[in-house]
Parts: C-alpha cells; structure tokens; sequence
C-alpha cells in the first residue's frame, strides 16, 4: 500500500448541487494503492494562503486510474477547491489511514451514510463483492438524489431519509435500521456524529459489528502533526489519520 | 562544474548539509519515507522525547491561521522506553545524523533523558527542549529565566558528551540573554525559534478554537520574526545558531544563512510539502551554482547592510 505524491490532472469537477461538487482527477498511483474508507490530502492553494491540505476520503475508483473527492463548500479550502477546472493540475499525497475491513463480514454489510459522510461508503459499495444495501441520508432531496443515483448505478440497494422529508424516509437514519440489521453481520457507517451514535448504539444492541469513519482538522495526514488526536476507549488518544479513519465503534469511547 | 560544499558543523557534528527537519513536525521521520530521500537530509530532529510517555491534550489541538497554523499537542510522545526500543531500530537504518529532542518537568528529567541517550548507539546529538514548565519551580517554563536555561545546559551537558543543541523559546523579553546564557553553561549551539504563543478565537461561537485556548503559532506567518531573532543572536554568541520559523524554500533558508544561521531546520513545511527539506537541499545547490560559490559556508552572517 505504498503512499506517494502525485501532481494530478483534474478530469471534471461536477457540481451536484450549488454547494455540493464531485472532482475527478487523474492520479493512477494513488488510485491503484487505495483501499475503500482511506484518504488524500489535498493541496486546494499554491500559495501559503490557506496553508494546510485538507484530507477528502476517496469517493470512488476509475479503472482508468481516477479517484473522485466528493465535497462540500465549507469554508476557504473547498470554496476554492470548487474553482478548480478540467486540465488543472492539483497535487495530492495519499492514500493514507485505515480504511474499512470487511475480512470478517459473512452477510451482507450495510452501508449508512449522512451528508457528505456518504463520500467513502461508494468506493465501499465499488469493491463490496455481493449483495449490498445503503441507507443514506442528507438534508433535503437535492442533496440527496444525485448521491443515491450513483450507488443505484452500481448495483446497490438504498433506502433515503432526509431531514426535511423531501425524498424517502421524513426523519433521520437510525430510524431506518432495524428492519435491517437481522439481516446483515457487519455496517460501515459514515456522516455527523450524532448519527453514527446512534448507529453504533443500535448495532450494540443487535450485536452486530459497526465501523465509524471519523473526520477531523489535520494537518498533516501521516501521523507526525498528532493535530488529529480524538479521545479513544482507555483514556488515551487515537489518531484519526493513522489508526483511523475508520475505527470500530467499540474502540471509541461513546456512550453507546 | 566544481564540486558544491554544503557542508557545515555543529560543534563536534559535521552535517552534509545544513537542512534539518524540526522536532515535532517529522514524526519518527519513517512517516516520511514515501515521499523524499531521507538521506539526502543534513539531519533528523524526531518528535520530542521525556522520561514517561505523553497522552497530549485534548482536541481541537490545532487550527489554521493567515499564512501558519497554531498548535497545542500537549507534547504527546512515546516516552524514552519505547523510542529506543520502537523507534531506533528504523532510524539507526538512516545515514543522516539523528538528533534527539527531548523535554522534561524537572532537572532532574532532563539529566535522566540524556544519560540514557548517551548510550545508544546512532543518536548524532541532543537537543533540548527548554520551553515545558518546571513542576518544581511552580510551572515556570525553563525557557523563559536565564538561570533556569543554564541550569538545564549544564545538567545536560554533565550527562553526555553527544553534541548538544538548546532549542530557544522566542517567548522571551531578549532571546540574546538566553542564548548567553546557554552558551556559557555548555551548549555546542542553539535553535531558534520555538512556536510563538498566540491564539484563536472562533467568533460566532465566542469559544477559543483551541481546546487549550492558547498554542504555539508556526508556519510562513512567523519567519520574518524567526529571521531578526536569528540575526540578533548570531550576533551575540560565538556558537552556531540554527534558524527555524516559516522555511519553506531554499531561498528562505539562505535568507537564514546570511543573518547569520549555521543550519536551519524544516518544520511547518513538511506537513504541507512532505519533500520540503529535501526540495530545499537540491534549491541550495541550485543557489550555489547561480552565484557561482563553491561553499554554503560562504554565505553565513554574509548580511549585506551597507555598513549599518
């Protein structure tokens, strides 16, 4: 699983919504060492302004040597990321962290996203051998649609819930899971906090193995910045770049 | 074409080159392996070591600011045990001399720390963290009392024979007293500058951004006060001073070198460019070549200021 970095052509950067964009970029070395839940740290300035990469889990894998970063306009970093035009070249390191494991899953594995959470559960869906059921969620149907449609290209069954009950399910997505979770051994579960709790709360429950992808502020991606310590079970730290970004919920100290 | 000298010395250290990377931005320098030439690298600084292992403090522990970054990491670290016996086998792998960080609470840490280093083998040099608060002292950091920084040097230095280096805190009224003060109780050089303290505050919510509201500011936003402090103290000590604050490029550290730095080292860079330090060897050389000097030794103290 070697790491590199790579000066990456810039295939499409597709704008979904006014906020929300899926950029392409041609990167064959770090597409061909990436496993599904890991990140790249981009560079979104030449300049010193902002100064720091900003970590974007894959979202997909061409087999054309592509990956695709799914992201919302959130501040300066990806408002200037959502500039970014086709033959533009933007330099990337990766792929880092530990992604999902999927060595013990014998049933189907479940898929929950929320929002931009959903990002790294479509390279999942990509590799996941088999039967496979997401249930994703996001504020409102125009956010939602167009990231439902690319796991119904690929195969994979989705049940929707928004916040606002515009498409699928009126509610949040926990509400979804227990009609399901007989039915599959293992979920991947990535989006706000509160709604992989309560994921992993249930999962509990149903003794059924969660893991949580986690996103943080980071610095450096590798594990020498330390900048990206969340609270771990035993009251020391975990690092969301190196022993994350996916973690079994059980490692993590919440209250389940 | 002649053939370049980028070599330098640190008391008894000779480094091939003068570019090192800072102590707390390269990790255990393996974290880096993938993205450049460790050996192309005058040195490695690790992230610095104590007696017990550090949990660090709690997130958020670092923010982005204009041109830099603030950090409060709290010093999370292995611990002194687990460095030689996790850690050291890697880098004894390394041809680029190691340089060891360390920090500690009390006299008495410090002198611990480097009796141990001193028996390992494939450590090149020392240097010490002089910014942490003294347990004993009611919490006053080393750094900031003249007496205090000597009283370390001095423990130190009575503790092992490795090359030893005093990282200086710019948090001071005048780094030139602290680095005086260093140089008479032993140091073969100082570093400098340490993070400045500053912070961040996130105005819609009225909460600090950081969970320790204050932390050391690093990065491109500080290098014009590294330079001056640099500048001033290679003025008022004999021995080498080593420049750190916001190099990112080669011509930031040449810009080092004529105030008057011996080395310097990389640290905010390489979170953002992995391949700084190595970049910035082959900028020397480039550098070297356009001004048709054979020696980077050439350009230390070669300030111009027009008789001023």
């Amino acid at each position: 699983m070697p790491q590199s970095q790579q000066q990456s052509r810039i295939l499409a950067n597709d704008p979904l919504t006014a906020e929300v964009f899926r950029l392409t970029v041609y990167s064959p070395e770090i597409a061909v060492a990436a496993a599904p839940g890991q990140f790249v740290m981009v560079q979104v300035s030449s300049s010193l302004d902002p100064l720091l990469r900003r970590p974007f889990s894959i979202h997909s894998r061409g087999a054309d040597g592509s990956i695709s970063l799914l992201f919302k306009v959130v501040g300066r970093g990806t408002a200037l990321l959502a500039k970014a035009r086709p033959g533009d070249k933007i330099d990337l390191l990766g792929p880092f962290g530990r992604g999902f494991d999927l060595s013990a899953a014998e049933k189907p594995v479940c898929l929950i996203g929320g929002g931009m959470g959903i990002a790294p559960l479509l390279f999942l869906a990509q590799e996941l051998p088999g039967r496979k059921h997401a249930l994703l969620g996001a504020r409102n149907r125009d956010e939602l649609a167009p990231l439902a449609k690319f796991f119904a290209d690929i195969g994979c069954a989705v049940q929707l819930a928004t916040d606002d009950g515009s498409l699928g399910h009126h509610g949040f997505i926990p509400d979804l899971l227990d009609e399901v979770l007989p039915d599959v051994s293992q979920v991947c579960t990535c989006g706000p906090s509160p709604m992989m709790r309560g994921v992993a709360r249930k999962c509990r429950a149903a003794e059924v193995s969660c893991q949580v992808s986690l996103e943080t502020h980071m610095a450096c991606g590798m594990g020498a910045c330390l900048g990206c310590a969340v609270p771990g079970r035993d009251g020391s730290y975990v690092h969301v770049c190196k022993e994350g970004p996916v973690f079994n919920s059980e490692e993590l100290p919440w209250e389940l | 074409m002649e053939t370049l000298d980028l070599r330098v010395r640190i008391g008894a250290l000779e480094l091939q080159n003068p570019v090192l990377t800072a102590s707390g931005t390269f990790g255990y320098a393996k974290e880096f392996e993938p993205f450049l030439n460790l050996n192309r690298l005058g040195g490695i600084i690790v992230k610095g070591i104590s007696l017990e292992p550090r949990a660090g403090n709690p997130p958020p522990r670092i923010v982005e600011t204009a041109c830099g970054m603030l950090n409060a990491i709290g010093l999370e670290n292995v611990g002194i045990e687990r460095f030689i016996s996790e850690k050291m086998p890697y880098l004894r792998t390394l041809t680029a001399p190691l340089i060891v960080n360390i920090l500690g609470d009390s006299l008495d840490d410090y002198r611990e720390l480097a009796r141990r280093l001193d028996e390992v083998p494939g450590i090149s040099g020392i240097e010490v963290n002089i910014s942490c608060p003294n347990v004993k002292k009611g919490g006053v950091a080393f750094g900031a009392v003249p007496e205090m920084a000597a009283a370390v040097t001095a423990v130190v230095r009575g503790a092992t024979r490795l090359p030893l280096i005093v990282k200086l805190s710019p948090n001071v009224t005048d780094i030139t007293v602290m680095a005086k003060a260093v140089e008479a109780a032993g140091a073969d050089a100082v570093s400098l500058i340490n993070t400045l303290i500053g912070m961040a505050i996130n105005a819609e919510t009225r909460k600090p951004r950081l969970a320790n509201i204050i932390g050391g500011l690093s990065g491109p936003a500080v290098k014009p006060i590294a330079l001056r402090m640099v500048w001033q103290t290679a003025q008022a000590v004999q021995i080498p001073v080593i420049g750190i604050g916001g190099i990112s490029t080669a011509d930031d550290a040449v810009e080092f070198f004529l105030a008057g730095a011996t080395a310097v080292q990389v640290g905010t860079a390489n979170f953002y460019d992995p391949s700084a330090a190595e970049k910035i060897v082959a900028g020397l050389e480039e550098y070297l070549q356009r001004h048709n000097e054979e020696r980077i030794s050439t350009l230390i103290g070669a300030l111009d200021t027009g008789g001023k």
